[in-house]
């Protein structure tokens, strides 16, 4: 309960803070529009219409909360309008590329602490591969792709791949390292085989590396399979939705959009948090 | 003694190349440990002890001079999985039980299952570890970690066992009781024990064969051999007139070693 008073104290601070930019923000809409009908408005009434335009330049927090829920509960979840479809649409992409990212890393780490040519040739590609902004990738990816006669699911879960499979192979790089000298020189004094060194020691020792970077990766994950629905065209998922939102100037669309993204991002990081935790509790590295 | 040595060395040198030029980290060592011996080393640091064990484990690699284990060249021994290693640290593995650690050697070494758990249970007993197979090891206190590592060692049939500093970093009361337990195991186990350590009366207390090292280059100054009874030894002999004797043979020995130096 000790937690509560200081997420709740933030919380409202926030709502504070947005409630005022919001006046602030699209007062001036209310203004234009008080002039051109030649009539004169107080303040409050300012305050009153700022929180209740139909496309505010930033909607207040209660306009956000009712898109969202009318996105979320007030829609049959198979309706294009229902937040619930385009995230379910979103969230397999990302699924996917998640499982894509995370097998594609753990294999390249697997082979970069096993293959001193591989540690040399591979790492800087894969770091150089981060340095390109992903909204300059995805679209061609897209294009490439669709060319070939592949829409849908997959490019976009190659994009997410594309994000997510990084902060997994920086982290089972460490993680299979992580074993010392001393219990390295243990095995070899049982005459152990590399793959009985990998399977017994360098395997488990990377569990904590491998979670920490899997936390990141399903995050980078969604982002990459959002960035992957803005361009070309895509009617389905969160970002052709934040897209579709900008071109109509439905601000209350895209922030309930971003909240819906927010929300799903959270989701799945604790997901994978329990997973983590469970996984570590078995193998008795939790105290 | 005709026996053949367990381990015999000839004329061993050992040089590392660092960055500051070559480090004589063993010169001309000339030992013969037979079977059944608890052979101490003990020196300051730099005199070459933790290097000299390492080779005997085919760890470091001599660069010049003959050595044999169990009659065979280290690298042999190692691979025939002759001898059980225990490092300073437990260095047990933190996802596995008590039970699950004694037991990584033996899976690494193909042992049958049904085998593998009487096996546990005996040298755990061995360590006085009965009842704690199923306890990780952040369960346990520092000594019991250690001697779960022992008994990790003593889980396979290595006749040689090497111990790097195993109590050295333990404090002295837990280091006396594991010290007079580690003579009680070697006289029913019948091993041959290669120990390091920096402690005179535990060098003293533990060895029939006491190896004074001094460094730069590491050598060996002077092999003592106690006039000990083999076997267990009371934790009080060390009041006796013979063992400080010894003790101060060792002393004189690492004095004019140099180890007294700087």
């Amino acid at each position: 309960m000790k937690m509560v008073a200081p997420v709740l104290t933030v919380l409202a601070a926030i709502i504070v803070l947005w409630y005022g930019a919001t006046v602030w923000l699209n007062s001036q809409w209310t203004y234009d529009q008080a002039a051109r009908a030649g009539q004169e408005v107080s303040f409050s009434e300012v305050v009153v219409d700022t929180m209740n335009q139909k496309r505010p330049v930033l909607p207040a927090p209660h306009q956000v909360a009712v898109g969202l829920w009318e996105g979320v509960a007030g829609q049959k979840i198979t309706s294009k309008r229902s937040l619930v479809y385009h995230g379910w649409i979103t969230l397999s992409a990302t699924l996917a590329g998640f499982a894509l990212g995370t097998g594609l890393g753990i294999l390249l780490a697997v082979g970069i602490t096993h293959s001193r040519a591989m540690d040399l040739s591979v790492m800087p590609w894969a770091i150089a591969s981060q340095t390109i902004p992903i909204l300059a990738i995805a679209p061609m990816v897209i294009v490439v792709l669709a060319s070939l006669g592949i829409t849908g699911l997959l490019p976009k879960a190659i994009i997410a791949a594309y994000l997510s499979f990084f902060p997994v192979l920086v982290g089972m790089v460490k993680g299979l390292r992580a074993p010392d000298h001393m219990q390295l020189d243990l095995l070899k004094t049982y005459n152990a085989s590399k793959g009985e060194t990998f399977w017994k020691l360098r395997l488990p020792s990377s569990m904590p590396y491998l979670f920490a970077s899997l936390k990141v990766g399903v995050a980078a994950s969604l982002v990459g399979t959002i960035v992957a629905e803005l361009p070309a065209g895509a009617t389905r998922g969160l970002g052709a939705r934040l897209l579709s939102g900008s071109y109509y100037g439905q601000t209350v669309q895209i922030w309930s959009a971003l909240f819906a993204a927010a929300a799903l991002a959270a989701i799945l990081v604790v997901v994978v948090g329990i997973i983590e935790q469970i996984t570590l509790k078995r193998m008795g590295m939790v105290r | 003694m005709t026996a053949v040595p367990v381990i015999k060395a000839r004329g061993l040198n050992l040089t590392f190349q660092t960055n500051d030029g070559p480090v004589h980290a063993l010169k001309d060592i000339d030992l013969d440990i037979e079977k059944g011996d608890f052979v101490s080393f003990i020196g300051p640091s730099g005199c070459g002890k933790t290097t000299f064990l390492r080779c005997i484990a085919a760890l470091e690699t001599p660069t010049g001079g003959e050595l044999r284990v169990n009659g065979m060249s280290a690298e042999e021994a190692r691979k025939a999985r002759s001898y059980g290693y225990v490092f300073q640290a437990a260095g047990l593995y933190p996802w596995r039980t008590i039970a699950g650690n004694v037991k990584l050697p033996l899976e690494i070494m193909g042992y049958p299952r049904s085998e593998m758990d009487a096996r546990v249970e005996k040298v755990l007993s061995l360590v006085d570890l009965e009842g704690f197979g199923k306890k990780f090891p952040w369960q346990l206190s520092g000594g019991m970690q250690q001697r779960a590592s022992i008994a990790r060692a003593l889980a396979f049939d290595a006749e040689i066992l090497l111990m790097d500093e195993p109590f050295g970093a333990l404090d002295e009361i837990v280091r006396d009781k594991l010290n007079e337990e580690l003579l009680k195991l070697w006289s029913a186990t019948n091993k041959t024990i290669g120990f390091v350590t920096h402690s005179i009366p535990e060098a003293v207390y533990l060895s029939t064969k006491i190896v004074v090292m001094s460094p730069r280059p590491g050598r060996i100054h002077e092999v003592i051999e106690s006039t000990l009874p083999r076997g267990p030894r009371p934790l009080d002999i060390r009041d006796s007139e013979e063992f400080l004797q010894i003790a101060h043979r060792v002393r004189e020995g690492l004095r004019a070693g140099h180890a007294y130096d700087e």
